[in-house]
């Protein structure tokens, strides 16, 4: 018999997508008064069952795509970006799952249960004394027999009160180079968390993004099999800026049709009257376009090198990928604040249909998830010895 | 000077190894010896103008960068073909 899921037509996915988006939309300011975890949205995520769409069919997902998961991404940032937010890391570290865990024992049940379970995933990548420079870690993991330790001093752990299980980097034992890293699985059950900071943030507030002192044990096994290096370049470097910035396309998105909306509002008072904000919103909508394109074109160049090693570690991968993610964190900025210009002082007040407070403060956040400077550092050294391709389709 | 020991000194004076590179084998993971990305391209620079070679964009990737040996099998490859052309 056919697997109906296996074909979950992506009308039927954006449907279920919208569902969550309607709760999200509906709780996304006291979440964001409030600072606290998007419960409602993410409870609505699990009975629309989106935790697993990206696992393997034959694990109990559905297999989706990418692409689908950035137009669910983006479909909540519209609606709340920090609903928006959890699910696209949480769906960032179900890819390296996808991608690294498929071939070991472990890993494969595990999706399973993520699959059947709807369980939430954090990630705990950030570390004191480190920062935003991932691909490092100071703490070490222990492997004593069929068991690993870990203690991390983890200064951002999104939703780390309500995560199921955390996906943490360290070295890969105490002698290890800091850039010889691996990547861990720890369920709720197997590790502490001490309270170091409370997220009291300008943006973002609903991610929840404390910081503790994590404390893990659990069955080496646990350890995922490939070194953290290549989840890295394979995995988690094109699912990062791919599902963030589709997710800061939304939180624009939103703001480009509250100030279409405002400045139509004012066109169909006096028809014969092009409204002062008219030139804005067009300018606002071709950088719309731009942010919308590099996506599509990420996504695009994702799926064609997705199947080799060789092109997802290549430098010009790299380099697309990081361009991304420069582009679509500054041009958000560009255009909710145009979109901001248009609506007035609707727009700055909150509680308005215009207010665009939330979107601005959110949207800023973008640029410090992995700092542009840090990102930039990175593009500047490879362009020593990389040449960008200068063709238009190639 | 073979081509491996001049990549050999190449890594010790460009790779930023936490490690003495004397202590490597040829075929030793020189990511897991501590090479970062950054460094790496600092070594892919001082390589191609050591050896007057240029990487090509299909190269510039992690494996070739993986270990002396396998740096020294790209070197070899691109000055024959690099010297032909
Ligand atoms: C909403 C949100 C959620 C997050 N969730 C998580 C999470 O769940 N798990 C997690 O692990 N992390 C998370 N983070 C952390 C995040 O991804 C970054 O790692 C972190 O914000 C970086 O912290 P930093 O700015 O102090 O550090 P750094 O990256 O060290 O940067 C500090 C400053 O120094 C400068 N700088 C440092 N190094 C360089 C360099 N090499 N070149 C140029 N400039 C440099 C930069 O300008 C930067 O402003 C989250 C962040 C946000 C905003």
């Amino acid at each position: 018999m056919m697997n109906i899921h296996a074909h979950t037509p992506n009308i039927e996915l954006t449907a279920r997508a919208r569902r969550v988006a309607a709760v999200a939309a509906s709780h996304a300011d006291s979440v964001d008064r409030d600072g606290r975890f998007p419960a409602e949205a993410v409870e609505a995520m699990r009975t629309e069952r989106l935790m697993g769409v990206q696992i393997p069919t034959a694990f109990g997902g559905e297999g989706a795509s990418t692409a689908e998961i950035a137009e669910i991404c983006s479909i909540l940032g519209q609606a709340c970006s920090a609903s928006a937010m959890v699910f696209a890391m949480h769906q960032i570290k179900v890819s390296s799952l996808v991608t690294h865990g498929g071939d070991d024992a472990w890993h494969q049940g595990f999706m399973a249960r993520v699959a059947g379970e709807q369980l939430l995933l954090g990630s705990a990548t950030t570390e004191g004394g480190i920062g935003g420079n991932m691909r490092n870690s100071i703490c070490a993991i222990e492997v004593d027999g069929d068991t690993c330790r870990l203690e991390k001093n983890a200064t951002v752990i999104s939703y780390g009160d309500q995560a199921d299980a955390i996906l943490i980097t360290s070295r890969s034992h105490a002698d290890a180079a800091a850039s010889d890293q691996v990547l861990t699985v720890f369920l709720k059950d197997q590790y502490t968390l001490e309270k170091t900071h409370v997220w009291d943030a300008l943006g973002m507030r609903g991610t929840c993004s404390d910081g503790y002192v994590f404390k893990g044990e659990a069955p080496a096994v646990q350890i995922l099999p490939r070194p953290f290096a290549e989840i890295a370049a394979q995995s988690m470097l094109a699912h990062a800026h791919i599902l963030w910035s589709a997710v800061w396309y939304g939180i624009a998105a939103d703001a480009f049709a509250k100030a279409q909306a405002f400045v139509r509002a004012a066109a169909r008072k006096s028809p014969d009257m092009t409204p002062p904000g008219a030139l804005r919103v067009a300018e606002a909508s071709s950088l719309l376009q731009g942010v919308k394109a590099s996506i599509v074109a990420a996504l695009e160049m994702y799926e064609a090198a997705r199947e080799n090693e060789d092109k997802l570690s290549s430098m010009s991968f790299s380099v697309a990928m990081n361009n991304l993610k420069i582009a679509s964190s500054q041009t958000i900025l560009t255009i909710i604040n145009h979109c901001m210009l248009i609506c007035g002082i609707l727009a700055y007040k909150n509680g308005t249909p215009f207010s665009l407070g939330r979107h601005l403060r959110d949207a800023h956040s973008a640029q410090l998830m992995i700092s542009n400077d840090r990102i930039l550092g990175n593009t500047s050294n490879m362009l020593l010895i990389h040449k960008q391709d200068t063709s238009l389709l190639g | 000077m073979s081509a491996v020991e001049a990549i050999r000194s190449i890594v010790a004076k460009h790779g930023k190894l936490p490690v003495d590179v004397a202590t490597l084998q040829d075929d030793a993971d020189l990511y897991a010896a501590g090479l970062s990305s950054f460094a790496s391209v600092q070594l892919m620079l001082a390589i191609e103008e050591h050896f007057d070679i240029e990487f090509p964009e299909d190269r510039l990737n992690r494996k070739t960068f993986s270990s002396i040996k396998a740096i020294a099998e790209v070197v070899t490859e691109l000055s024959e073909d690099q010297q032909a052309a």
